[in-house]
């Protein structure tokens, strides 16, 4: 009996011990994503500080600047049209079953147009540039930072948070509304084509139809808020590219991770700004 | 503290440190570089535990030691790509370990650094690496840069090779394209991290030439971390073993050589 008992209190003991070493280990498993987020969090905090520090000085680097404009707008240009082709069609194709169906054949090009122009004209450039300049300038600037070329910049008295971050992130501000464009206006002329192939209509018919009722507000502000998603992805590819370390392995975790987190920062924005620009330009 | 013991006792009788000062004050300047009890460690491995070195203008230092023993991580901090837990660096008198960006900048651009894999921008060809910090830091036309670039490269025999690309050199030539682009500005300071590793003897033998010439033309004060005693030998004035975080032992070629210490002699015996 009284072994018994022993061996039931052993058993309650073990249980408790294991209880509390569960909840221990849940806890360290939530804790330590958690803190590792936060020290990533932080770190970019100090990134961005430097590189707005760095960008207030002279000189201005427009040279490099203009580099980058050139590289960022060129590497993208055709993926981001071609995506942009796409949507436009499958856009056609699917409303029109749906609009038929609902007697509303009419509205069909404003459909199209306003789909394009306000949601999937900017998203997709986000995501394609955030794919395609992402991971380019992650492995750029991790190969840079592994073997040292980072490092000799300072030491040579440039200021690399301007002469490699700045410039990036600025080439990237500044081409994605223009990417934007591109995508909207590939998507545009193959919804007009699916649709005529579908019953003839006029590229002149289409666009006016399409554009019916439009103001010109209603294209400034989805279109300028891709400037957000440029920034999103030129600071946190930068970030990721300068934070590289451990040889050849780090630089292909730089450029997967700049991949990564700049399409799932650029959807959140999307979010969140989609519903800020219905509250002000309602 | 049992470190600092052991470096007394390694100090070679009427040599070492207390040699600097006198060399230091050669044309009335103040000493070039002066190290006051450097420490850096990176998570719990101590690299430097208190390293104090002084170079004089137009003095050479060579530093030797083994692999791993943080030479590199010594030029880095004299430059500011890392920051020391403790310890003072002063350039010229100048402190740069508390000193803000702009000022460090402006004691970057009178040191010249060869990194020990060089470290050339391979997005850039070998001309356009010399031409770098000439295009930064002076307001040379671009024909006098051309002419200064292929001067720079004449120096280090790399003048048939400005158009190539760093991956198409060799580990010895991108060192000696390394080596152009520390010398573009005429730099009154010289850091170079094992400038003649993996050179053939005759090249090795140039750059140590060429290191001499810029010493005696422009009283450059240097400090060479190098495996090579024949290359410490011909261009060091002093030199100073590195092992354990702390600067041991310190003295001219023939003194060390002499050197009844253990770990000394351990390391000077491959020549001998
Ligand atoms: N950025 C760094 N992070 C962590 N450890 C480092 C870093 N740089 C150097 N170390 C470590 O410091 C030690 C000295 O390195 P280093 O100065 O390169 O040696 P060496 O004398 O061969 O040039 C090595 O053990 C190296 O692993
Ligand atoms: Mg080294």
């Amino acid at each position: 009996m009284s072994h018994n008992a022993k061996i039931s209190r052993l058993w309650v003991g073990h249980d408790a011990l294991q209880g509390t070493s569960l909840v221990q280990s849940s806890l360290a498993s939530l804790w330590s994503p958690i803190n590792g987020f936060l020290e990533w969090f932080g770190e970019l905090g100090i990134f961005v500080w430097q590189v707005m520090r760095a960008t207030v000085r002279r000189p201005f680097e427009g040279r490099e600047l203009i580099r980058q404009l050139d590289e960022v707008g060129s590497k993208s240009l055709p993926m981001v049209a071609m995506a942009g082709a796409a949507i436009g069609a499958v856009l056609a194709l699917e409303s029109r079953h749906s609009l038929i169906r609902f007697g509303a054949k009419a509205m069909l090009p404003a459909a199209i147009v306003f789909a394009i122009i306000h949601e999937t004209g900017p998203v997709v450039t986000g995501l394609v540039v955030s794919g395609r300049v992402g991971a380019g300038i992650g492995a750029e600037l991790g190969s840079m930072k592994v073997t040292e070329q980072i490092d000799a910049i300072e030491a040579s008295g440039v200021n690399p948070y301007k002469l490699l971050a700045f410039t990036r992130i600025a080439a990237c501000v500044l081409m994605l509304p223009l990417l934007t464009l591109a995508a909207d206006f590939a998507g545009v002329m193959t919804g007009w084509i699916a649709t005529a192939l579908a019953e003839p209509i006029s590229f002149q018919k289409f666009l006016h139809a399409g554009f019916a009722g439009a103001s010109f507000s209603d294209f400034l502000a989805p279109t300028f808020r891709t400037t957000v998603f440029g920034l999103i992805i030129g600071v946190i590819a930068c970030f990721q590219g300068m934070r590289s370390q451990g040889g050849t392995e780090g630089v292909g975790r730089s450029a997967t991770s700049s991949v990564v987190l700049s399409s799932l920062f650029v959807m959140l924005a999307d979010v969140i700004l989609t519903k800020l620009i219905l509250v002000f330009f309602p | 503290m049992m470190n600092s013991n052991q470096s007394a006792t390694l100090q070679v009788a009427g040599s070492g440190a207390n040699h600097a000062p006198e060399n230091t004050e050669r044309n009335g300047a103040g000493p070039a570089m002066v190290l006051r009890g450097l420490h850096k460690t990176f998570e719990a491995q101590v690299v430097l535990n208190g390293v104090d070195l002084t170079v004089g203008s137009g003095e050479t230092l060579a530093v030797l030691g083994r692999s791993g023993t943080g030479k590199s991580v010594l030029l880095k901090l004299i430059v500011g790509l890392q920051k020391p837990d403790s310890g003072s660096i002063l350039i010229h008198g100048q402190e740069i370990t508390n000193s803000n960006l702009e000022a460090v900048n402006e004691i970057r651009k009178t040191i010249g650094f060869l990194f020990q894999n060089a470290a050339l921008y391979d997005s850039l060809t070998v001309e356009e690496n010399v031409a770098f910090p000439l295009r930064r830091h002076t307001k040379m036309s671009a024909s006098e840069r051309a002419d200064r670039v292929k001067e720079l490269l004449a120096g280090v025999g790399m003048e048939n090779e400005l158009n190539k690309m760093p991956t198409e050199l060799s580990g010895g030539m991108q060192k000696r394209v390394g080596l152009a682009r520390a010398l573009a500005l005429e730099p009154g300071i010289l850091l170079l991290d094992e400038p003649t590793a993996g050179l053939d003897p005759i090249t090795s033998r140039e750059i140590d030439e060429l290191i001499l010439k810029l010493q005696e033309e422009r009283d450059v004060a240097s400090i060479v971390v190098t495996h090579d005693l024949h290359s410490a030998k011909t261009i060091a004035d002093r030199i100073v073993l590195l092992h354990e975080g702390n600067a041991v032992i310190e003295g001219t070629f023939e003194e060390l050589e002499r050197s009844d210490d253990k770990f000394v002699a351990e390391f000077f015996k491959r020549d001998s």
